[in-house]
């Protein structure tokens, strides 16, 4: 590809004035060298860190460029528009080969630090999950450094047991969904230009949502009229005359207007699919709240309280409708509908699909299904709240009743099992530890109460026996006292010195890890797994002796408490041992060669 | 079912409901001599030790009450109730024996003379059914929380020498969970020769005491010192504690005592094995069970 060059002018930013010189652009980079050879802004740019270009419009004012990078943007100002998009398209091309030819270059940013087992495709989002969520956890860090780095586990062996980590981030990265703004449709006031009678409004479509969302027969008259009755922009100009006339206080002209033009009359009209909300929801206030006893706090009643709107005092007109819709009906209804929050996710394009869409969210729950419901629970609080304590039965206390699906299921089942089980356990037992049949028994026991009956009270416990078990108590209520610590949140931890402390939880966390590892790989199908087991059994062996070390050097004070703390800890090691062992005998009991060629 | 309506105990009346172990496998085994610990402690003296201990546990307030329940392995039943003695017949400690001795000898026929028409007592069945003990208590408790206002502290002392039948699992949290509920603390004395798991999980959820006294010739010094007190006494008292408490469960299916199991994700039953239903609330578990590697094994041939 060829090269070119054209005379422009680098514009630091878009207030600034240019700085006149020559950008020249080749396949690889772009280069603008300045007139003035004193000048520090040469630039040399390679056209893979541009992301995107954007250019003024032909004909606009200035003919600019602007190639952005992350973080910024080159700016130039060229002489004319033919100059500009002769390098415009030049870019263009340069760009979208570049896209076509590495279609990630994020590859690079796979750090050495993980490196993925071979095989495993892991995209550069989940990277940077994985490394995010050790950074952000020095336990998980310090474990995926202590197995993966020393290739007791894979890569991917070690995080499939965090899918659960993995996952949880990837839901946060969804978008929040943004609500209503919290400032009021009021605001949104008609601009006159002093010289005519003109009175402009603009509606954007989330200023159209947000009518919807608030005024629920604005809404419905808009399902109902357009387009079948006129067209949106009809509809809208009527909305918006209205709404001036209900602003300006013009009352009789409203009236006036409203008889004549029966779906202006409709924005003029007290709502009334509100009016049915609001009473509906006045029906489901708490019972026990008295709204007659609060009315005289207000101070509304009296002189120079109130509150002003558009500049003048609302005026209590009893006899026009449209004056009952007063500010504070105004606010209310609006904090509702921004508490509420957008129901649904529609692009605020077409105002007719997000009205069908909110339609839509409407209909889910109906108020009158909840309706029955609700009155029976306002009756139930109402008798709670007014009830007289003595002169009622203790409460109930909420409680799930045992639930069986098919008791004869339950209780046979378990019934042939536990007789089954049982006679294959005792038949051993029995043998070894009572010889006496039944009856026997039974003989005995007998004999024995008749024993206590002639020989009577006497002698119940020897004096020495006595001091041996009061000896014994005190020993092991005092060192249970001194070893599990006086309060029960009292850790024995943290009587240990720090460092013996550390290193305890360091090997128990490590201890789970492995043991998780471990137990997950059994049954053993392959020889993966067989490595795999292999592996870790040497890394437990590892931490058992590591953990008989610590057992040793502690100082004689705390030996018995380490030695407690880790007494748990090596039992779980043995288990896995024993586990190991016992399956090692199988394999051996069954031919010694297994499917792969591994035998011990 | 209603729980009690008020908790306006007393709080230094106690009443005692004390169970006894009269399994005879296990006070037979003894007969032989040896190591076992009913040798050590036969029946007769294993009497001799808790009678006394029942009479103090009467002499430390006027007000106590103490119930006797024999457990047996066929059935369970009332041996003594201090309460129901006659004005002048409770005062006198050796009425109070003989009487006991007579009723546990009754109760001792009785319960051979059930296990004879079935064949569970022949099957090898060795535990006692501390289960059907434990709800007699708890449903005596619950009768003296309805008598009235005012009512004597209850507690539940457990004296168990045979091991636990792990089929009984289910019965035994159940009562162990009313109890619970009901706060009514549940001690235990184990005589026997291994810890029993169901008793250490009963004190521990309950707050009772557990002890299994190493000692058995001491055996009273031990129900005196350390189950004697009082509920209110406790609060002041160093009592001891257990190291650490078996939470093994039984499975559901064939009550084997389980480390690791299924749980089912609707109702929390316990299974060995996997179900492909739930045998208590009919869940249905479609998926086959997952072999622990299969997901590894997919991943590494990806």
């Amino acid at each position: 590809m060829h090269t070119i060059n054209k005379p422009t002018k680098y514009r630091i930013s878009l207030k600034e004035p240019g700085i006149p010189g020559v950008l020249r652009m080749a396949e690889e980079r772009f280069i603008f060298t300045p007139h003035d050879p004193r000048s520090l802004l040469k630039l040399d740019v390679p056209f893979r860190s541009i992301k995107v270009h954007k250019f003024s419009k032909d004909g606009s004012k200035q003919a600019l460029l602007n190639l952005l990078h992350e973080g910024g943007g080159y700016i130039f100002e060229f002489d004319s528009f033919s100059d500009r998009n002769i390098c415009r398209d030049f870019v263009g091309k340069i760009l979208g080969k570049l896209q076509a030819t590495c279609p990630s270059k994020d590859d690079k940013t796979v750090p050495d630090k993980t490196t993925p087992a071979p095989g495993e495709q892991l995209s550069p989002m989940e990277m940077e999950h994985r490394i995010k969520l050790l950074r952000d956890d020095s336990e998980l860090q310090r474990l995926h450094k202590q197995f993966v780095m020393t290739a007791i586990l894979t890569e991917s062996e070690f995080w499939a047991t965090r899918k659960n980590l993995l996952d949880d981030t990837t839901i946060k990265v969804t978008k929040q969904r943004t609500g209503f703004k919290s400032t009021m449709l009021a605001d949104i006031r008609p601009s006159t230009d002093g010289r005519t009678n003109k009175v402009t409004f603009s509606l954007t479509p989330e200023i159209i949502h947000q009518i919807f969302a608030e005024k629920p027969a604005v809404h419905r008259a808009f399902l109902d009229l357009v387009p079948k009755k006129m067209s949106e922009k009809d509809f809208w100009t009527k909305y918006c005359r209205a709404e001036y006339l209900h602003r300006t206080n013009n009352s009789v002209a409203a009236a006036a207007e409203a008889a004549e033009d029966e779906e202006l009359a409709v924005f003029l009209k007290h709502d009334d699919i509100l009016a049915d909300e609001i009473r509906h929801k006045i029906r489901r206030v708490d019972p026990t709240l008295d709204m007659e006893a609060d009315q005289a706090d207000d101070y509304i009643h009296l002189q120079d309280h109130g509150l002003l709107r558009d500049g003048g005092k609302e005026t209590v007109d009893a006899e026009s409708e449209l004056s009952r819709r007063t500010l504070s009906q105004d606010l209310n209804r609006h904090a509702a509908v921004v508490l509420e929050g957008r129901a649904f996710d529609v692009e605020l394009g077409d105002t007719r699909t997000v009205a069908e869409a909110l339609a839509r969210s409407k209909k889910g729950p109906s108020l009158e299904t909840f309706d029955k419901n609700e009155s029976q629970e306002r009756l139930e609080k109402a008798c709670r709240m007014t009830e007289i304590e003595d002169l009622r039965g203790p409460h109930q206390l909420p409680y799930a009743p045992l639930f069986i699906k098919d008791p004869r299921e339950y209780f046979d089942s378990q019934q042939a099992n536990a007789l089954r089980a049982l006679g294959d356990s005792n038949a051993g037992f029995k043998n070894t530890d009572y010889n006496f049949n039944l009856e026997e028994s039974y003989a005995y026991l007998m004999k024995q109460i008749s024993e206590a009956k002639v020989t009577g009270l006497n002698d119940i416990v020897q004096s020495d026996v006595a001091l041996k078990v009061l000896n014994g108590l005190n020993q092991h209520l005092s060192s249970t006292k001194q070893h599990i610590g006086k309060g029960p949140f009292e850790s024995v931890l943290d009587q240990l010195p720090s460092r013996t402390k550390d290193e305890l939880m360091i090997h128990w966390s490590s201890i789970q890890e492995l043991l998780r590892h471990f137990w997950s790989s059994y049954p053993i199908t392959t020889g993966y797994l067989y490595n795999k087991v292999l592996r870790l059994k040497e890394a437990m062996t590892q931490i058992y002796n590591k953990l008989q070390e610590i057992k040793e050097s502690v100082q004689s004070d705390y030996r018995h408490l380490v030695s407690l703390l880790v007494h748990p800890m090596l039992q779980a090691l043995d288990a896995a041992f024993a586990h190991y062992d016992s399956e090692q005998q199988k394999r051996t009991a069954k031919g010694g060669a297994m499917p792969n060629g591994f035998f011990k | 079912m209603a729980s009690a309506p008020s908790k306006l105990y007393s709080d230094d009346v106690s009443l005692v409901v004390v169970l006894l172990d009269a399994n005879p496998f296990f006070w037979a085994a003894g007969a032989g001599g040896g190591n076992h610990p009913a040798a050590t402690l036969p029946f007769a003296k294993f009497l001799d030790h808790v009678i006394p201990f029942l009479n103090s546990l009467l002499l430390m307030n006027q007000l106590n009450q103490v119930v006797l329940i024999a457990t047996g392995i066929n059935t369970c039943g009332y041996i003594y109730d201090s309460g129901n003695g006659g004005p002048e017949g409770s005062d006198n400690v050796s009425e109070i024996s003989s009487e006991i001795l007579l009723r546990l000898e009754e109760f001792v026929c009785k319960d051979r003379k059930i296990g004879k028409g079935t064949e569970r007592a022949m099957g090898g069945s060795v535990s006692s059914l501390l289960s059907g003990s434990l709800s007699l208590a708890l449903c005596y408790v619950q009768k003296v929380f309805r008598s009235g206002a005012i009512h004597p502290q209850p507690r539940i002392l457990c004296l168990q020498a045979s091991p636990d039948g792990p089929e009984q699992y289910v019965a035994v949290m159940n009562a162990i969970f009313s109890a619970q509920r009901s706060m009514v603390p549940i001690d235990s004395c184990v005589v026997g020769v291994q810890h029993s798991a169901f008793l250490q999980q009963a004190s521990y959820i309950t707050g009772g005491i557990y002890l299994k006294p190493p000692q058995l010739d001491g055996l009273f010094q031990y129900l005196a010192a350390v189950f004697a007190t009082d509920l209110q006494s406790r609060n002041f008292l160093q009592l001891p504690k257990p190291a650490g408490v078996d939470f093994r469960a039984s499975c559901f299916c064939h009550k084997k005592t389980i480390d690791m199991g299924y749980v089912c994700s609707v109702c929390l039953s316990i299974f060995c094995q996997h179900q492909r239903k739930c045998s208590t609330c009919g869940s249905e578990f479609n998926q086959a069970p997952r072999e622990p590697n299969s997901a590894s094994d997919t991943i590494r041939k990806a």
